[in-house]
């Protein structure tokens, strides 16, 4: 079964902090605004949400990628 | 229609248009200087200037439209792409004309933003700093309203408003690289980025 | 001058001996024999020299650990006509072992390059040697032009000099580097994918990793692996500093205690820990000093192997000033790219300024702890990961001594000089 997990690219990131607004429950904030991803894969219910973040996103720095569960 | 009526809307739209555009450039560059109200989320504050912007392409469009369609005056359907291709009043119409196609060019290339390279984007949405006060000088240019003391009052709220926010995103700029003087950024003869803290400083691009 | 720990064993194998003073090509020739590689695509010679490294067990020895026979498939699957790149960088300080390497016996290094080349059939070869080492690069220069006129290099050699920073020896930045003239790493979100330098595949090696190649090419695996251990086998150089009366490299079979490895510089008092593996490494407390120089032994005890370097912190020095003379160093050297590093780092760094200085503010220890945990990991290199790793030693390994700054008492060492070389001298 395939997972969604969100990537950052910490290089393009500039710290708007759309993706964190989008997606509390998932991305925080770091104290100088940089988000922080755990690495768990993303529930059904708030992969609308991130996909809007990866839309949303002024450096396109945040994508979702596909994991295959185990890896 | 009558000729008048549609004169009318060309006038009326214009006008609307050019309030329209002043509001998307204040809203954008309060988005790049990091400008944030209060309680209202940055990606709604984008979203916003978005949606203002397509509303300003809608009543550029009626703008456009109707004054091809006045029989009054002879605009002719090329002067909507090529500037100064107007028999009727050459130079001002030409100068929408060239807002026009700087303002398509900025919108087409947001339509397929993720398609294009980041910094292909951002060269593209810098031709908005060159859009706008060419539309206020078609507007004054043209000189159909402009004598009308609210137009006239119109004018220059819209033009101190970008005046304001251009200045404000001048001094983020200079608020950021203060902050980073602070971080001490290493001097590495190619580094090409700035970066924000969250802390008050702003970021400088596009 | 270098020494090997276990003299009865084989010397043909060994680095040490070649390293006594710089061997032109014809010396090279005689003590090695030319270089016999058969180009072409999946030839029997290509089979057999893949096999042979593969059995060598040869792991990167410029910090990465990595195996070189994975390294080599990964590369060989993206195609022909790629690059290999020989990093000459050494961005560590403390470390001297590959500008040793590249000065006294650059034909060897440089062979390894080429049976790399001629298994990934590569069209070129380009060798890395930072801005600043002049020395180095006009040995390597050198060297090139003498293969060239000989025409005994098959695939073309050449130099380049990126910045001296800490992070252009970075695997992705040399390419970066090669490719685009920029010394920044680049960003792969899958850490395991191939390099590339415009489509094609890019190998980058260290320069130690090479001249290991370059003897299990001729000699073949068995001389590679009788050094060392079972599962790490062959031999490394290790740059010794710090208090100790013979700095220098030394080349040590893998799986020597760390302390015999101390010994052999003669440390001029009684250590209170060694760093290993540079500023990017770990500190290791006397309770750890016997642990093999082993990857999988140094990560049970929470440290990391990392480049070949022990630093020797005598009795009467403070372990925390140390270290947050490192960790101001590594801050500095940011590329610049990433939030959590270009600022996480300088932060640590203070709180470790602060520290070493005795004046610690209620929630600094806390502070602290978070930040480390919450910087690792989110670059698009390692190199925040090395600092916060060297720091999580330095509050563990000298936990005494953080416990009495952290309550305002600071030891009267931390005014003493460094023992550390920084390329400029670091205030904390």
């Amino acid at each position: 079964m395939t997972t969604l997990r969100i990537t950052i690219d910490p290089v393009a990131c500039d710290a708007y902090g759309y993706c964190a607004e989008l997606l509390p429950e998932a991305i925080v904030l770091d104290e100088w605004g940089y988000p922080m991803v755990d690495g768990r894969p993303l529930p059904p219910e708030l992969v609308a949400q991130a996909k809007r973040a990866v839309r949303d996103c002024p450096r396109r720095a945040i994508t979702l990628r596909e994991k295959k569960a185990g890896s | 229609m009558s000729s008048t009526s549609i004169w009318y809307a060309t006038r009326a739209s214009g006008i609307v248009a050019l309030v329209l555009l002043t509001l998307t450039m204040v809203l954008g560059l309060a988005t790049t200087s990091r400008t944030r109200a209060r309680h209202w989320p940055g990606f709604a504050q984008q979203e916003v200037h978005r949606r203002i912007s397509m509303l300003a392409v809608v009543f550029v469009a009626i703008h456009v439209l109707t004054s091809i369609l006045d029989t009054f005056v002879h605009i002719g359907w090329l002067a909507i792409i090529v500037p100064f291709a107007s028999p009727y009043s050459r130079f001002w119409v030409g100068m929408g004309t060239v807002a026009l196609d700087l303002m398509v060019a900025v919108f087409v290339s947001s339509l397929l933003r993720s398609r294009v390279k980041p910094g292909t984007w951002r060269a593209i949405h810098w031709l908005a700093y060159g859009s706008w006060p060419v539309a206020v000088a078609h507007t004054f240019g043209m000189g159909t309203d402009a004598g009308e003391h609210w137009v006239i009052a119109l004018g220059i709220v819209c033009i101190l408003s970008v005046g304001a926010a251009l200045l404000w995103r001048v001094r983020a700029a200079g608020v950021q690289k203060e902050a980073l003087a602070g971080v001490k950024v290493p001097e590495i003869p190619q580094t090409r980025l700035a970066l924000t803290p969250r802390s008050g400083a702003r970021r400088y691009d596009a | 001058m270098t020494r090997s720990v276990s003299q009865a064993l084989p010397e043909v194998a060994s680095l040490h001996h070649l390293l006594g003073h710089p061997v032109d090509l014809a010396g090279h020739i005689e003590t090695h024999g030319a270089l016999a590689v058969s180009l072409g695509h999946g030839t029997s010679w290509q089979r057999a020299l893949a096999a042979s490294l593969e059995e060598s067990g040869l792991a990167g020895r410029g910090g990465g650990g990595f195996p070189a026979s994975i390294k080599l498939a990964v590369a060989r699957a993206g195609g022909h006509g790629g690059t290999v790149l020989v990093n000459g960088m050494e961005s560590e300080p403390a470390s001297n072992k590959d500008k040793l390497l590249l000065t006294r016996a650059p034909h060897l290094v440089l062979d390894g390059a080429q049976y790399l080349a001629a298994l990934c059939r590569a069209k070129r070869i380009v060798v890395c040697i930072p801005i600043g080492s002049d020395g180095v690069a006009a040995a390597v220069g050198h060297a090139i032009d003498e293969r060239s006129s000989a025409r005994y290099a098959r695939v073309s050699e050449t130099v380049v000099r990126p910045p001296d920073r800490f992070v252009a020896g970075e695997e992705s930045a040399l390419v970066n580097f090669v490719e685009n003239g920029l010394s920044l790493p680049v960003f792969r979100a899958d850490k395991g994918s191939a390099l590339r330098i415009q489509k094609r595949p890019a190998l980058v090696h260290n320069a130690e990793t090479l001249a290991h190649i370059a003897l299990i090419a001729r000699n073949g695996p068995g001389p590679f692996r009788a050094r060392g251990m079972a599962e790490e086998p062959g031999t490394c150089l290790v740059t010794i500093g710090g208090a100790v009366e013979l700095p220098g490299v030394v080349e040590v079979d893998r799986g020597v205690a760390l302390r015999d490895i101390a010994m052999l510089s003669r440390p001029v008092e009684p250590a209170q820990a060694l760093l290993v593996g540079g500023y990017g490494g770990t500190w290791v407390g006397p309770e750890d000093f016997g642990t093999p120089y082993a990857s999988m032994s140094l990560r049970m005890i929470g440290a990391s192997a990392g480049v070949g370097i022990i630093v020797v912190l005598g009795a009467e020095a403070c372990g925390v000033a140390e270290s947050a003379r490192i960790a101001r160093f590594l801050a500095d050297q940011s590329a610049g790219q990433c939030g959590p590093c270009v600022f996480g780092l300088p932060a640590v760094a203070d709180d470790l300024a602060q520290l070493a200085r005795g004046q610690v503010g209620t929630g600094l220890m806390p502070r602290l702890d978070r930040r480390l945990g919450e910087i690792s990991g989110r670059g698009a290199c390692r190199h925040p990961d090395g600092a916060v790793n060297l720091v999580r030693s330095a509050l563990k390994v000298f936990a005494a001594d953080v416990a009495a700054h952290a309550q305002g008492r600071p030891c009267p060492y931390r005014h003493k000089p460094s023992a550390l070389r920084f390329p400029r001298p670091i205030t904390i």
